[in-house]
């Protein structure tokens, strides 16, 4: 067997085995099976770093490996399946398995002694095999089961701990909103299906090279690939499940939340970014413009810790987004490898945060405090060094620091949409959402960093509990700090401001297949975004340096009043505490007139269609035999053949009772109608 | 075969009523037992012919014929294709678990059983006969039984319920004699159904009735009659009703088999006999399709009740089966030829039909399971059971998740296909119908938050576990629904040959001009 096959098969299907294992039988293993879920996916990384260091050691751009197998087939109809291989999938195998592997460690802390914590890892392993599948994909059928089944282990997770209404409530959120994306997902396939006749990746490239499917469905059918890439990736306007989604444990927020499921969507336009239009690419891009600016001013005013990162991961999914639609597809994919590695830091840093406090609460007795709200925090720099270092590093990363990685790619995003404006001439309005939303992370970045672990503390009470998290949690912290600087995503270049390298060397762009060259080519784009990499690095070093001086001198210096400015700008700040209102306004326009409308089809159907209707139809019928009865039997029997014979009047008499309802009569009306007909039609 | 394996499948369960009828009223367990081993010997027998079953054509095997009524040419002819073969393992199957879904009946256990057995063998003739007469005699031999059932050991409004549910069934059953003795008298005097098959096309070609073409007049009598059974809008009202008070077993059996009727007599008689009006109704079919799958599922989100919930459940399951059929007309020379489209569908539909009689017999199942320990079945009257009854809950996430449609369960799969075969010739009616699958998800995550999640009910706090029978009940729906849903192709491979026989009769039959 093909050396690449048996890896990825491996890599697919422990983390199942290990779900299998632990629903089933976990409860009654030592340590309540942890140690499987957690091997399995200690096992899926060593094989993605041996898959990386091969495709490292290869340094092959052109690298691929496809795998398929007829899953079904009828005698025209057929549906394959089977993995692709390229330098994309390996990266992503590996940042999948990183990040798995790191929350599997950290829960091993952070999960301990919950009731139901075998559950929790065996979730933790379906997430892992479906994410996978996502990964590992060679064909829109692959894809979407594997989307439905992330979509799944998100519910499960969120709904964690279904005690609380609010978990499920969120639980169940995700699920649908991502359904309301799918819907899209599904009509776009459909529409490609239709179209070239086969579901995989490959055939679908070649069908539309060959321009089977053209002009406004070829642009529709892009569109809806991207709905699905809306729900899963929660871009606006169904972002509103994921700062919801923070209801699950935080190491799933991590993992699933904000460094890979989340990702899938950008990680599906990446693959499938040649098909795309000129038409769909300029929606895709101002979908994730807007996305990252709107998500970016709500995480302003936030004060529950996890929430802030829940909005910054809306943010930074609307840049890769925003990426894709300007055609620098393959930077898109660089910002989600970086994202990944920071902002599960950020998760987990901002777990052992909330551990901490929930471990002072408990030994205080406070069951009221909430654990999450920054306001109940401040100074704990002193007391979890390592945390507040893993969180700083993170943070200078997501705001675009030089020589942490966030920069690279930040600046690249901000390059390619620089380069979008000037090859077109318009689309200004892109900018303004970049760079705008670069300055806005930086500053709620920072005023999280100030507010929560520097100053005097707010609580000293609680502050006094406060301790360290245990090694289990920090391992994870202190990796992917690491992770975090810039040089292991530009080796064997050593310049931080540069992020040419191993992954522009071996993740290139692709030429799109859209008949009629109606986008540019990537030499276009290239040289487009070569003249614009100094200007947009300046920029967005002038815009990140402005951000966080802001936050510093309102959150650690406190020259500047934030509660003044606030009452300043007093709408604006209603706009983002109330995150625009979005969320009630659906409520208002969309969820309750759906109940309302399911209301009133129930009613109609069963109390007005079959009450009144059919019941209606069933009184008519009785009144005409009745009738019928009378007429026999007055009529006909007493009036015109009185006398001939009892057996009429038996007849008569039997009619008459077709109203008492009992089943006799009917069965010998049935019977007597059948009689008659079989007559009729003998004659 | 010289076993006549097909009649040993419709007998065995009236063999074991005969039996049962010489047993003591009291001897529950006794009756019990034989019922449990007519079905069980049945369904043994059933998994023998689908392993014997010839995969490589798509014509009736394991046949048998007998002289019935000579004089009006009525014959007793049974035989089995891919197309029923699914049902007459499905309908033991369903058949053998309800006997221990029913194990704890009080009442009257003897006239249950006795009965219940009856309807068996009505529903396993109605798959396996082959001459019209002696299908239509089986038809109404499960009517009488079910009638009962349903009056006699259902809920508190089980006689109202029983009686719509007669009279609905009758009525249909009137329309479709009419249509037999229709077709009997115009193609030759005779009821065998492959002979009418060949001959009914060309002999209807041209005839009119009242104005009207015979062949769309006849169709019309027979859609009627096989849509109440489905049901399709608006010819369902009958079914909420009727799963509401019926017991629990019973619901199984109604959701699980004697619904797939509907869509059986649609393909064997409809498609069989007057493909020509396949073309004139595929659009309508597309429609009503659509209609079941967003009326039934706006209804079901509505619902207050869990079991009337799955009813409607059924309504918007079996529209995307609908869907699904009128994709056949995608093989037709203004759609492109499209066979692969018409395949889809049409095995879409035939696989829909199965996986929902495996999965609504899990939703019903559950629904009886907790209502034996609440005795109520209002959604929102209970809260957290997930923590009291973790097993429980984990299966009827399955059940639940397998409604929905999701992925790597048979659902699914079956559900795709219908959209997809459907979709290249009805886009804008097929688009409408996506929404089903939101409003599934909706109503489906909606009953079991509300049903599992939460803080536990305090009243349900001593609530027993699932216990082994009723697992017994649910593993092997459960399993299948697991494995064809990741493995769907041993399935798919049984009916491929008749599914394909079908598209090319109706695609060669079907098109002949100047019909209408």
């Amino acid at each position: 067997m093909n050396i690449f096959l048996q890896y990825t098969l491996l890599i697919y299907f422990l983390p199942l085995i290990a779900f299998g294992i632990q629903i089933f039988v976990g409860k009654r293993l030592p340590r309540q099976g942890d140690w499987v879920s957690t091997g399995a996916v200690l096992a899926t990384l060593v094989l993605s770093i041996a898959l990386f260091a091969g495709m490292l050691l290869d340094y092959n751009p052109d690298f691929k490996q496809n795998f398929s197998f007829t899953w079904l087939e009828t005698t025209n109809f057929k549906i394959s399946m089977g993995f692709l291989v390229d330098n994309i999938t390996i990266i992503m195998l590996l940042v999948v398995a990183i990040i798995s592997s790191a929350s599997h460690i950290y829960s091993l802390k952070y999960m301990e002694g919950d009731s139901r914590y075998s559950q929790y890892y065996a979730y933790l392993s379906l997430f892992t095999f479906s994410m996978n599948g996502i990964v590992l994909a060679n064909s829109f059928m692959l894809l979407y089961m594997s989307w439905e089944l992330v979509g799944l282990s998100s519910y499960l997770l969120i709904g964690f701990w279904f005690e609380k209404d609010s978990a499920a409530n969120a639980g169940k959120k995700a699920f649908l909103t991502n359904r309301v994306g799918d819907i899209g997902f599904f009509i776009g396939i459909m529409l490609l299906f239709t179209a070239i006749g086969s579901f995989s990746y490959a055939d679908v490239f070649v069908g539309v090279a060959a321009g089977k499917i053209t002009g406004i469905l070829l642009t529709l059918a892009g569109i809806g690939l991207f709905m699905g890439a809306v729900g899963k990736s929660a871009q606006f306007p169904l972002h509103i499940w994921l700062p919801d989604a923070m209801e699950g444990p935080t190491p799933v927020s991590a993992l699933i939340h904000a460094a890979t499921m989340v990702a899938a969507g950008v990680f599906m336009m990446v693959r499938v970014f040649p098909i795309l239009t000129p038409d769909t690419l300029i929606l895709i891009a101002y979908i994730g413009g807007f996305t990252a600016f709107f998500a970016a001013t709500i995480a302003i005013t936030r004060t529950d810790i996890k929430q802030v990162l829940a909005y910054s991961t809306l943010s930074q999914l609307g840049y890769m987004i925003m990426a894709i639609g300007t055609g620098a597809y393959t930077v898109a994919f660089f910002h989600l490898a970086i994202h990944a590695m920071f902002k599960a830091n950020l998760f987990y840093g901002a777990g052992s945060v909330i551990h901490g406090m929930h471990h002072a609460l408990h030994k205080l007795g406070d069951d009221k405090t909430d654990a999450q709200d920054m306001r109940n925090m401040g100074g704990l720099n002193s007391k979890m060094p390592v945390t507040y270092w893993a969180m700083v590093i993170s943070s200078l990363a997501i705001s675009g620091v030089p020589l942490f990685s966030g920069f690279l790619s930040k600046d690249a995003i901000l390059a390619g949409t620089l380069a979008l404006v000037n090859r077109t001439g318009s689309h200004h309005l892109l900018l303004f959402f970049g760079f705008g939303a670069a300055l806005i992370t930086a500053f709620y970045m920072f005023r999280m960093i100030f507010l929560t672990f520097h100053n005097k503390p707010n609580k000293p009470k609680i502050f006094d509990h406060i301790k360290e998290s245990p090694t289990a949690m920090l391992i994870p912290l202190v990796v992917l700090s690491s992770l975090s600087i810039f040089i292991f995503y530009t080796l064997p270049n050593v310049n931080p401001l540069s992020g040419q390298g191993w992954f522009t060397h071996l993740v290139e762009q692709h030429e799109s297949l859209v008949p009629g060259h109606l986008n540019p080519s990537v030499h276009e784009i290239e040289e487009s975004i070569h003249h614009s990499h100094i200007p947009a690095m300046i920029t967005s070093l002038i815009v990140a340096g402005l951000g966080l001086l802001l936050a510093w001198l309102m959150y650690f210096k406190k020259i500047v009043s934030p509660d003044v400015w606030a009452r300043r700008l007093k709408p604006l700040y209603n706009l983002s505490f109330n995150r625009y209102y979005i969320d009630e306004l659906y409520d208002k326009i969309l969820y309750q007139p759906f109940y309302k409308l399911a209301d009133w089809v129930a009613y109609v159907d069963w109390d007005v269609y079959d009450k009144k209707f059919i019941n209606g139809l069933g009184r008519v019928t009785e009144w005409f035999s009745k009738v019928v009865g009378i007429a026999d039997y007055d009529g006909l029997d007493q009036g015109i053949v009185d006398g001939i014979g009892r057996n009429t009047q038996k007849l008569g008499n039997s009619l008459k009772k077709l109203q008492t309802g009992r089943i006799q009569n009917y069965v010998l009306y049935a019977a007597f109608a059948v009689v008659i007909i079989l007559i009729l039609l003998m004659l | 075969m010289d076993l006549n394996i097909l009649s040993l499948l419709i007998w065995l369960p009236i063999i074991g009523m005969l039996a049962i009828a010489f047993v003591p009223r009291e001897k529950v367990d006794i009756i019990k037992i034989i019922a449990a081993t007519a079905t069980g010997l049945q369904l043994f027998l059933a998994i023998l012919l689908w392993m014997q079953f010839d995969k490589t054509t798509g014509s009736f095997q394991f046949m048998e014929r007998y002289d019935w009524i000579p004089s009006f040419n009525i014959f007793y002819t049974l035989g089995v294709d891919g197309l029923s073969l699914p049902m007459v393992v499905l309908t033991p199957l369903l058949s053998f678990l309800a006997v221990f879904v029913s194990w704890n009946t009080k009442r009257a256990v003897k006239g249950f059983f006795a009965l219940f057995l009856l309807l068996d063998t009505g529903m396993m003739g109605v798959f396996l006969a082959l001459d019209f007469f002696l299908f239509y005699v089986f038809w109404e031999v499960m009517l009488l039984p079910m009638y009962f059932l349903i009056g006699m050991w259902g809920g508190p409004q089980r006689v109202y319920a029983a009686i719509k549910f007669f009279l609905f069934t009758l009525f249909g059953s009137v329309l479709m004699l009419i249509a037999i003795l229709a077709l009997y008298f115009t193609c030759g005097q005779t009821f065998d159904m492959i002979t009418l098959m060949h001959t009914a096309p060309t002999a209807l070609n041209g005839v009119l009735w009242w104005g009207m073409s015979a062949i769309k007049v006849i169709w019309i009598l027979l859609f009627v009659g096989f849509a109440i059974k489905v049901p399709v809008f608006p010819f369902h009202t009958w079914l909420p009703l009727a799963h509401v008070e019926a017991p629990t077993a019973i619901s199984v059996i109604l959701a699980g088999v004697l619904l797939k009727m509907g869509i059986y007599g649609m393909l064997r008689v409809n498609y069989g006999m007057l493909p020509e009006a396949v073309w004139w109704f595929a659009g309508a079919l597309a429609v009503l399709g659509v209609i079941n799958v967003i009326w039934g599922g706006l209804a079901a989100l509505a619902q207050k009740d869990l079991k009337k919930m799955v009813a409607y459940s059924s309504i918007n399951h079996l529209g995307y089966a609908l869907m699904g059929m009128a994709a056949i007309v995608a093989v037709g020379a203004e759609n492109g030829n499209n066979y692969a489209a018409a395949e889809a569908g049409m095995s879409g539909a035939v696989f829909q039909m199965f996986n929902h009689g495996t999965i609504s017999a899990m939703l019903f199942i559950i629904a009886g399971v907790i209502y034996d320990r609440a005795h109520h079945r209002e959604i929102a009257g209970f809260g957290g059971l997930a923590k009291q009854m973790p097993i429980f809950a984990g299966v009827a996430a399955v059940a639940f998740f397998a409604g929905l449609g999701l992925p790597a369960l048979s659902g699914f799969i079956s559900e795709f296909m219908c959209f997809v075969g459907a979709f290249p010739v009805f886009r804008t009616i097929v688009i409408i119908g996506t929404f089903g699958i939101l409003i599934n998800a909706a109503y489906f995550l909606r009953a079991y938050q509300k049903i599992f999640f939460g803080e536990l009910n305090k009243k349900y706090s001593d609530m027993p576990e699932i216990n082994g029978r009723e697992l017994f009940t649910l593993i092997p729906l459960a399993i299948i629904t697991f494995i064809l849903g990741v493995y769907p192709a041993p399935f798919l491979n049984v009916i491929r040959e008749t599914i394909s026989g079908i598209i090319e009769h109706v695609a060669t039959l079907g098109i002949a001009p100047g019909i209408f």
